[in-house]
């Protein structure tokens, strides 16, 4: 099988300190990728370095010729400004951007398009509602119909099911499955284990260090999910260079 | 004293009375939608920095060749531009917030504008610097301030979405595109620009008002970005003609007039405005059903 993303023994950090240490591994073209491990484990880091947010400290994420706008990132706390005066239907218009940019314009495909997405998520109704208006689980869904709209070949969701209830979470849930059967690589960092076993086929386990990465079933056996909670969490501030590269691969 | 003679004879009897208005008008083109825009990325007082920050500029522009506006708007455009870049580069590269930064600049700029002007000027010339004088515009000053507004109106148009999506949601314009950063210095010098503009209408301590206080009005009266710049605008105009009006019957200066007028409709705009003005919280009327 091809690789659509390879890791060559990234390290992604704050300054210097490393928060995933020497990763390597390649997820292939439609893929449907958990990241799961311990609060603190580096799993957002990681997205933001697949995102291209963050530069590794070292080693090199090859992204196999998609550039940003073939991804769509929802991340974990959206930085979204929910007194800025915008509607639901011009929020979600925003994911177009790859199709509009500065000066596009929305047409009357593009608002069919809106549109669709809107009821995907179960938000019909709310298109001229203000943003600051919505729950949390609506943005959420607004959020989720954003990504729809960015036709992205790669998404990457952090911890899109927090403090979201099992209604939504199943409905949103159905959605990443859907790009998955549409052949989009899709990768979500997640908490809850049952989820993953029951709907992601394979998982990378991550403690700062990649603990196991392969099919789910073996990935979280319980061994390995105690090892990565033993990792440890903090930054050392007088942590020396990292010299020798440990034993690499995980996957 | 006739409805007649007290709002429209000034404007068609004195010439510089029509100037003003003409200058009123560009300067609320320009400058209520860059307000709308500092209010809602929560710069409200950067703007209000800058325009400190102008002020050394436009004082050499003074020591240089005396009270000759276009050399002052010159000064105060080259000082405007460092400063807005300097402040900008500093925030963006370092962890220090922009208002921070700015707040150093502009009070070094303020001192230092003063302080040149006190050097070689009179009182009335510091007064003239710090409040203005809409009343003497000339015709190369009009010209700069309309051409400020044109091209505010067209740039604005051509940022105004990244504009809008890094206000609303940084992190996923930052995924989609790099237009992020180039978006808001070009914001930072219409900024400027526009300050500079307002600078000889309204002096350095209140060129802001024009920008700010509409701005404040429209959060009251729309829900949405597009109405807010329509209501700044028109009331950014209202202030300004009213201020003009006022200025001329009583013995308030101009700049001082079309703020307070500005700062009534702001007031009143709390107390009644549509969006979560104080009457409307007091008395919401029953609540619906669903």
């Amino acid at each position: 099988m091809s690789v659509q993303i390879e890791f060559s023994d990234v390290t992604l950090g704050y300054d210097r300190h490393p928060a995933v240490h020497h990763l390597s591994g390649e997820v292939a073209p439609g893929a449907l990728l958990a990241v799961v491990g311990p609060n603190g484990a580096g799993k957002s880091t990681l997205f933001r370095g697949l995102v291209g947010i963050l530069k590794p400290l070292s080693g090199s994420i090859s992204l196999g010729g998609l550039d940003a706008r073939d991804i769509a990132y929802l991340p974990q706390t959206a930085d979204i400004d929910r007194s800025f005066p915008i509607t639901v239907f011009d929020f979600v218009g925003t994911g177009l951007w790859r199709t509009t940019g500065f000066f596009g314009g929305i047409g009357k495909p593009q608002c069919e398009r809106i549109d669709k997405a809107l009821a995907a998520v179960g938000l019909t109704g709310f298109e001229n509602r203000v943003i600051g208006t919505l729950s949390g689980g609506q943005l959420q869904r607004l959020l989720f119909a954003r990504v729809m709209l960015q036709d992205a070949r790669l998404i990457v969701l952090d911890e899109p099911f927090n403090a979201i209830d099992e209604r939504t979470s199943g409905d949103l849930l159905a959605l990443v499955k859907d790009w998955h059967a549409e052949g989009r690589t899709v990768a979500a960092a997640l908490h809850d284990m049952d989820l993953v076993r029951a709907h992601f086929p394979e998982t990378l386990l991550l403690a700062r260090e990649p603990v196991a990465w392969g099919a789910t079933a073996q990935v979280l056996s319980a061994e390995n999910l105690l090892n990565a909670r033993r990792m440890c969490e903090a930054f050392d501030d007088s942590a020396a260079a990292c010299v020798v590269d440990p034993p690499l691969r995980a996957a | 004293m006739s409805l007649y003679t007290a709002l429209v004879a000034p404007f068609t009897e004195f010439e510089f009375m029509r100037r003003a208005l003409a200058a009123i008008i560009a300067l609320s083109l320009g400058g209520a939608p860059i307000g709308v825009f500092l209010m809602l990325r929560r710069m409200s007082l950067v703007g209000d920095a800058m325009a400190h920050a102008i002020l050394p500029g436009a004082a050499i522009g003074f020591l240089l060749s005396g009270l000759n506006l276009f050399a002052m708007l010159t000064g105060g455009l080259i000082a405007g531009f460092l400063v807005a870049i300097l402040a900008g580069v500093v925030s963006r590269s370092t962890g220090l917030k922009e208002d921070a930064s700015l707040a150093t600049f502009y009070l070094a700029s303020l001192a230092l504008g003063v302080s040149i002007v006190s050097v070689k000027g009179t009182n009335i010339d510091l007064l003239h610097v710090l409040f203005g004088n809409i009343l003497a515009m000339d015709d190369q000053t009009l010209l700069v301030v309309a051409c400020n507004a044109t091209i505010t109106l067209v740039v604005l148009a051509v940022i105004y979405r990244p504009l809008v999506i890094e206000s609303v949601d940084p992190l996923f314009l930052r995924s989609v595109s790099r237009a992020g950063t180039p978006a808001h210095l070009v914001f930072l010098a219409l900024i400027v620009i526009n300050l500079v503009s307002g600078f000889q209408a309204l002096g350095t301590l209140l060129a802001v008002g024009l920008m700010i206080l509409p701005a404040g009005i429209a959060r009251f009266w729309s829900r949405d970005i597009s109405g807010m710049i329509c209501v700044a605008v028109v009331s950014a105009m209202l202030s300004g003609y009213a201020g003009l009006v006022l200025s001329f019957q009583t013995r308030i200066p101009s700049g001082p007039a079309i703020i307070l007028v500005a700062a009534a409709l702001y007031i009143a705009s709390v107390l009644f405005g549509r969006v979560g003005g104080v009457v409307r919280q007091l008395f919401p009327g029953r609540h619906l059903e669903a």
